[in-house]
C-alpha cells in the first residue's frame, strides 16, 4: 500500500520552509468556542498538533470531534478563539489551508451516480492537481484504495467497505500535507481495517500530519503518536497512549465479577482505599491495582482477574462514558 | 509570533505552480464544471430529451391549436410570435427547475456540497460554477423553438446569433433564483409552492403566448417586473430587428435580475452550508 505513495512524487508541491521545517504546528487551536443555539459544541478548545505526527482524537458521541474538524476546514466558523491550520489563519485564509489538506468525513458524501474513478477525477480538479499529473494522481489513489479493478463501477454499486476506502482515497488524491480522518474505519471488516491502519501508518511515515478521530481504542493505541481525549467540547487529557494510561489508570487493573450487590460492595471497598473503579458490564474494574493494599486484596478474595491497564480505562475514567 | 508573515510567505509555494489562490478563481469553477460534466455524460439523454422536446411539443400544439384561430399577433405571424416567445419559456424551465432541485438534492440528500467545500472551493465559487453550467446548457437547449419555427418558415436573421447570450443571462438569473429557493424551502415538496406561485405566473405573463398589453392595466404594469418578459422582448427583437434603446433597457433588467439573485443565492447557500 504505502509503496504507491512513496514511489510517486508529491502531486501538490510541498511548501518548503513550512511547518515541517520550522517546527511550527500543523494545527493550532486556542480558546476555540463553537455554539449551535444554546448548545456549546466546542467549549474553549486548545489543541496543538505538531507537524508530522498522528494525533488520535478520542471522545464520546457528541464531544465535538466532528465539529472541530469542520472548524479546521472553515465549514464551521468558530464563535471565539484562534484557529491556524498549516500556518494559515482560518477562516480568513482557509482556502490555502484546504488546498494542502485532505478530509475524510465521518459521513459518506461520495457522488453515488459517478464511478469511483470519476469521483477521484472531480476531486483532483477541485484540489487543483496540475493537468499533467492528474491521471497519475487518480491512478495512485485508486491503487491506494485497492479499487483499480473497480474504478469504472458506480459508487452506488460498491460495497460499504469499498466506499469507505474510496472516501479515504479521495482525501489523499492531491497528496496533502495534513489529513483529517473522522472515524475512518467505521463499519469495516477487520481485514480492511488493518489494511487501512497500514495505510494511515504509511502516511505518517511519509511525513503527513494526521488528525484522526476514532471510537476504537485499539486504533488509537496502534496508530497515534499522541492522543487527545475530548469531552464536552474541550480536551481533558493529552499525551502518548502509554503515558496517558500510566497517568490515569496505572499499570494493572483487577476485574471482579459477581452479582450486583457484590459489585457495589467491591466498588465501595476500592474507593475507600483510594483506588478509582469503573463498571464494565457485568464486572467492576479496579484501576491502579498495583497499589492495592494487601488487606484489600485479601478482602476481595482470589477470584479477580488481573490485566494491564489500557486506554479504554483512561477514556472511561475521564469522560465517565463507555466506548465500543 | 510571525504566523501571519509565515502564512504570506508560504502562499506562492503552497499553491500548485501558476495558481495563486485568490478569492474568485476560474480553476475553482472548473472543478465544479468537471463534476457537472461527469454527471452530464451519464444523464445527457434524459435531460436533453425533456429540455428539447417539451418546448417543441408546446410550440407545435399552440402553433397548430391557436394558429388555426389566430393568424397574426400585431405585426407577427402567430407561429413566429410563439416560436420566439417559447425561447423564454425554455430558458425558464431549463434553468429554474434544475436550479431548484439539483442544489437541494446535492446539499440535503447527497451532501455533495459538503465534500466539495472541503477543497479549495468557496461557496460563492460553487454557486457561480453551478449556475454558469446550467445557464450554458440552457442557452443551447433554448434555441430549439427557434429551430422548429425556422422549419415552419421563420426566416433566419443574423440577430438570432445573440439569442444564446440573451438566454444565458436570463437563465443565470432564474437558476440563481432556483438555488436561492432551495435554501429557503423546508422540504423538497415545498417547491410546489414556488412552481405554482412563482414559476407558472412568470411563464404565463411574459408575452409568450399572448401580448401582455391585452391584460388589465395593473397586470401589464406588474409584468414589467417579470425578467422573462424582458427576455422574450429581446429575443423577438433579435429575430425581427433590434430597437437599440429599449433593448439596452431589457438587457440591463436581465443583468440586474441575475446580479440580485446572485447576491441572495450566495448568502442563502452560505447560511446553509457553513455552520
Ligand atoms: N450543525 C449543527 N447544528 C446543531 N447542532 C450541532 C450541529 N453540528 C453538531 N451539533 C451538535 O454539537 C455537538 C457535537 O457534535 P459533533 O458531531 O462534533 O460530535 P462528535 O464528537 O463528532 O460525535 P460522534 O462521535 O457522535 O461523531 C452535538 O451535541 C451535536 O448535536
Ligand atoms: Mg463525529
Amino acid at each position: 500500500m504505502d509503496s504507491v505513495r512513496t514511489a510517486a512524487e508529491p502531486v501538490v508541491r510541498r511548501s518548503y520552509g513550512g511547518p515541517g521545517a520550522t517546527g511550527e504546528p500543523a494545527i493550532a487551536l486556542r480558546g476555540v468556542v463553537k455554539r449551535f443555539g444554546d448548545l456549546t459544541a466546542v467549549d474553549g478548545l486548545d489543541l496543538e498538533v505538531p507537524a508530522g505526527i498522528c494525533l488520535g482524537l478520542l471522545g464520546p458521541n457528541g464531544a465535538g470531534k466532528s465539529t472541530t474538524m469542520r472548524i479546521l476546514t472553515a465549514q464551521a466558523v468558530a464563535d471565539a478563539g484562534v484557529v491556524e491550520v498549516l500556518g494559515y489563519p482560518v477562516p480568513r485564509r482557509s482556502k490555502h489551508a484546504r488546498a494542502e489538506m485532505g478530509v475524510v468525513p465521518q459521513q459518506d458524501n461520495l457522488d453515488e451516480e459517478l464511478t469511483a474513478r470519476e469521483n477521484l477525477e472531480v476531486f483532483a480538479h477541485l484540489y487543483r492537481v496540475p493537468r499533467e499529473r492528474r491521471r497519475a494522481a487518480v491512478d495512485d489513489a485508486l491503487a491506494l484504495a485497492h479499487l483499480t479493478e473497480r474504478q469504472l463501477t458506480r459508487v452506488r454499486d460498491l460495497s460499504g467497505g469499498m466506499r469507505r476506502r474510496l472516501l479515504i482515497a479521495r482525501g489523499l488524491v492531491h497528496k496533502p500535507r495534513l489529513v483529517l480522518l473522522d472515524e475512518p474505519t467505521v463499519g469495516l471488516d477487520p481485514q480492511v481495517r488493518s489494511e487501512l491502519w497500514g495505510l494511515i501508518d504509511g502516511l505518517r511515515a511519509g511525513g503527513t500530519t494526521v488528525l484522526m478521530s476514532t471510537h476504537y481504542i485499539e486504533e488509537a493505541e496502534r496508530l497515534a503518536d499522541d492522543c487527545a481525549l475530548m469531552s464536552r467540547g474541550s480536551i481533558v487529557a493529552r499525551g502518548a497512549p502509554a503515558a496517558l494510561v500510566a497517568e490515569h489508570a496505572g499499570e494493572r487493573v483487577m476485574e471482579h465479577y459477581g452479582p450486583p450487590h457484590r459489585l457495589a460492595e467491591i466498588e465501595g471497598l476500592a474507593r475507600a482505599a483510594g483506588l478509582p473503579t469503573r463498571r464494565t458490564g457485568p464486572s467492576v474494574s479496579i484501576l491502579r491495582a498495583e497499589r492495592m493494599p494487601p488487606s484489600l486484596a485479601d478482602e476481595l478474595g482470589p477470584d479477580g482477574v488481573s490485566r494491564a491497564a489500557n486506554l479504554e480505562d483512561v477514556f472511561v475514567v475521564l469522560t465517565g462514558e463507555k466506548v465500543e | 509570533m510571525s504566523t501571519a508573515q509565515a502564512g504570506t510567505a508560504r502562499t506562492g509555494a503552497a499553491a500548485p505552480a501558476g495558481m495563486p489562490l485568490r478569492r474568485f478563481e476560474l480553476a475553482a469553477l472548473r472543478g465544479t464544471w468537471r463534476h457537472e460534466f461527469a454527471l452530464f455524460k451519464r444523464f445527457w439523454r434524459t435531460s436533453s430529451f425533456a429540455a428539447l422536446l417539451e418546448p417543441t411539443f408546446m410550440m407545435l400544439a399552440f402553433g397548430y391549436g391557436f394558429g388555426s384561430l389566430v393568424s397574426m399577433i400585431g405585426e407577427y405571424r402567430y407561429l413566429e410570435f410563439i416560436g420566439t416567445g417559447m425561447v423564454g419559456t425554455a430558458a425558464l424551465f431549463t434553468s429554474a427547475f434544475p436550479g431548484m432541485f439539483n442544489p437541494y438534492i446535492r446539499r440535503v440528500f447527497q451532501h455533495t456540497y459538503d465534500a466539495m467545500l472541503a477543497t479549495p472551493l468557496d461557496v460563492h465559487e460553487l454557486v457561480t460554477g453551478e449556475v454558469v453550467w446550467l445557464a450554458g446548457k440552457s442557452s443551447i437547449y433554448s434555441c430549439a423553438p427557434v429551430v422548429v419555427a425556422m422549419a415552419f418558415g421563420l426566416d433566419p436573421s443574423p440577430g438570432m446569433l445573440v439569442i444564446p447570450l440573451i438566454v444565458f443571462v436570463t437563465a443565470l438569473g432564474f437558476a440563481l433564483f432556483g438555488m436561492w429557493t432551495s435554501t429557503v424551502v423546508p422540504s423538497i415538496n415545498s417547491f410546489d409552492y414556488v412552481i405554482t406561485g412563482v414559476v407558472t405566473p412568470t411563464f404565463l405573463v411574459a408575452g409568450t403566448f399572448f401580448p401582455v398589453d391585452t391584460l388589465p392595466g395593473w397586470v401589464h404594469i406588474a409584468a414589467q417586473a417579470n425578467p422573462l418578459l424582458h427576455c422574450v422582448e429581446l429575443v423577438r427583437h433579435a429575430v425581427f430587428g433590434f430597437r437599440p434603446l429599449a433593448d439596452l433597457g431589457h438587457f440591463a433588467a436581465l443583468l440586474a435580475f441575475a446580479a440580485l439573485m446572485w447576491v441572495i443565492a450566495v448568502r442563502g447557500m452560505r447560511r446553509r452550508l457553513i455552520g
